[in-house]
């Protein structure tokens, strides 16, 4: 019998959840607020969805009513990943570390 | 682009999010790992144009609203203040959280571009998924709105509470359940609508009768849902990026969600049913006897710093409130130009999201190795000679080692007291967010500074 591939799916989902764990612990603490921000930007990758929502309509047609709400989430999603990695990049250029000359 | 090509570069990107968070594991590569991500995204959103490969006027459009959405994006980015960062955050959750209603939405209304069937005959498994993506997206929106504007302090920040509310909420939850149900055997479109009306109204019932104080957690939860619900939505569209990041994302919350109950010493439940403070005052005012304080201006404060060989600082949201950062630093400099040894103290709840404080001080140019950890700088106080209280409240009271009563026995605080002199800049005594005194008022080595926290830095640096 054939495995159904939404269990290969199942698998890169629960496998990742453990490779955050690990990874997220691992994160120092002075870096929570980037964390964050940075998450936040990298989940906005659910654009893919948008993209090809927007993108859906038939030929001729740029705005049906499922495309509409691919290009309103293109834009919400858009100001995340923008924002969220010009943030993170604008708090993590602050961390410096104290001057050797001193 | 072929399907397996398109699913590989999908995995690079997913594996390149991972590399963005392993970056953060140490200031020096966190620049180079924000850069991973950068590269991730790019790569996914290019794969998903050459994959549709539909390059019709639709596409120009893509390209507009990415870059009106980018402008807004980038704009806000340069123009927050640091201080307003947990705002910030909480509005971008919202943003993730609606995009993915959107998407669900979407690709109910039009399964077929997303190959998941026919209207009406969409495959179970996908509606069951989209179903899930869409309610979690909801409640992430209506709820991170409402922490937005709890922050924001343009809706109070204390706990609203009615009775029957958990019943209420729990009711709304078993209702989610039964309408996907019924939304699998019948695939109308109404119950799809009221799916997703009921979520958005579970976020702002459950996050109403949270705090201002307990807003770390809220935060994070709410970072953890945004993560779920991508995840939702990536298994609908098959896809690995958004499946990882999504679980990325969703552990990481419930990760940082985990370290600020730890902070407070209370349990995820009991944070999340919310009303905290709120029920204090009565034992607060039962022993309101007037207790002696000692209280001094800038130059006595200055006079302690001057005399002493380390200072300790603990900031809290007091001083990102009162945006004393900058102030703050200045007075560190001439401390330390008169050979005075510096160090910051932080605790895993100051401020209103996790990490808050450490990104005010790296704003300010305090160099990251001179701030340090509860647990990392506790058994300093001991050997200090000043602690100089900026902002923070709870977070200092020794109740919450001595006194089983106390709403807080138990939490983790720093140990303030055991230093030989404690300056505390405050503006009054009233109590903190948990509703209790200070014990740390009315020792013997407290000297309270009543004043505006800026200022009152100002002001000492100008004494030293």
């Amino acid at each position: 019998m054939e495995i159904d591939p939404f269990i290969f799916r199942l698998s890169i989902f629960i496998l990742s959840i453990f490779v955050g764990y690990y990874v997220v612990w691992s994160v120092t603490p002075s870096l929570h607020t980037p964390l964050m921000s940075v998450t936040n930007a990298i989940s906005s990758v659910i654009i893919v969805g948008a993209i090809i929502a927007a993108l859906s309509g038939s030929d001729g047609v740029v705005f049906s009513s499922s495309s509409i709400y691919g290009f309103l989430a293109i834009i919400l999603a858009a100001v995340n990943i923008f924002g969220g990695f010009l943030v993170t990049q604008r708090m993590l250029a602050m961390y410096k570390k104290k001057k050797k000359d001193k | 682009m072929s399907a397996n090509l398109s699913a590989i570069l999908y995995l690079v990107s997913g594996v390149l999010f991972i590399l963005a968070l392993r970056g953060l594991s140490s200031p020096e590569t966190s620049r180079q790992g924000n850069l991973f991500g950068i590269i991730g995204m790019v790569i996914a959103v290019t794969v998903t144009f050459l994959s549709v490969g539909n390059f019709s006027s639709g596409f120009v459009y893509v390209l507009i609203f990415l870059a009106i959405g980018g402008s807004i994006g980038a704009f806000i980015a340069y123009r927050i203040p640091m201080t307003a960062m947990p705002e910030l955050v909480a509005g971008f959750h919202s943003l993730v959280g609606l995009a993915a209603v959107f998407v669900a939405i979407s690709a109910f209304i039009n399964p077929a571009a997303f190959n998941l069937g026919t209207p009406g005959n969409i495959k179970l498994a996908s509606l069951i998924e989209m179903a899930i993506g869409a309610a979690v997206g909801a409640i992430t929106f209506s709820g991170s709105v409402i922490a937005f504007l709890k922050l924001q302090g343009i809706m109070s920040g204390a706990p609203i509470t009615f009775k029957g509310q958990h019943l209420l909420n729990a009711l709304l939850l078993i209702l989610i359940v039964i309408l996907t149900i019924y939304l699998c055997s019948t695939q109308s479109s109404n119950l799809f609508w009221i799916l997703i009306a009921i979520s958005f109204l579970i976020g702002f019932l459950i996050i109403i009768p949270i705090g201002g104080a307990d807003m770390p957690v809220v935060i994070s939860m709410l970072n953890s849902y945004s993560g779920w619900a991508a995840a939702g939505i990536g298994f609908t569209l098959e896809n690995t990026a958004l499946i990882i990041t999504g679980a990325l994302v969703g552990s990481s919350g419930a990760i940082l969600s985990y370290i600020m109950c730890k902070g407070m010493n209370r349990s995820f439940f009991n944070v999340i049913l919310g009303g905290f403070g709120a029920t204090d005052q009565t034992s607060g005012s039962q022993n309101k006897e007037q207790r002696p304080v000692k209280s001094g201006n800038a130059d006595d404060a200055a006079f302690l710093m001057k005399n002493a060989s380390s200072v300790i600082i603990v900031p809290g949201y007091g001083m990102a409130v009162a945006q004393a950062q900058h102030a703050l630093r200045e007075m560190v400099d001439t401390l330390k130009k008169n050979d005075i040894k510096v160090s910051y103290a932080i605790h895993p709840v100051a401020g209103r999201m996790p990490g808050h404080m450490n990104v005010l001080l790296a704003e300010a140019n305090v160099p990251y190795d001179e701030v340090f950890e509860l647990e990392e700088i506790n058994n300093d106080f001991a050997n200090a000679d000043v602690a100089f209280v900026i902002g923070a409240n709870d977070v200092t009271n020794p109740v919450a080692k001595t006194d089983p009563q106390s709403p807080i026995y138990g939490m983790p605080v720093l140990d303030v007291e055991k230093c030989k002199s404690v300056l505390f800049v405050k503006r009054s005594l009233s109590p903190g967010y948990a509703g209790i005194d200070n014990d740390l008022f009315y020792k013997e080595n407290t000297l309270m500074l009543f004043a505006d926290a800026k200022k009152m830095t100002e002001d000492i640096t100008k004494n030293l």
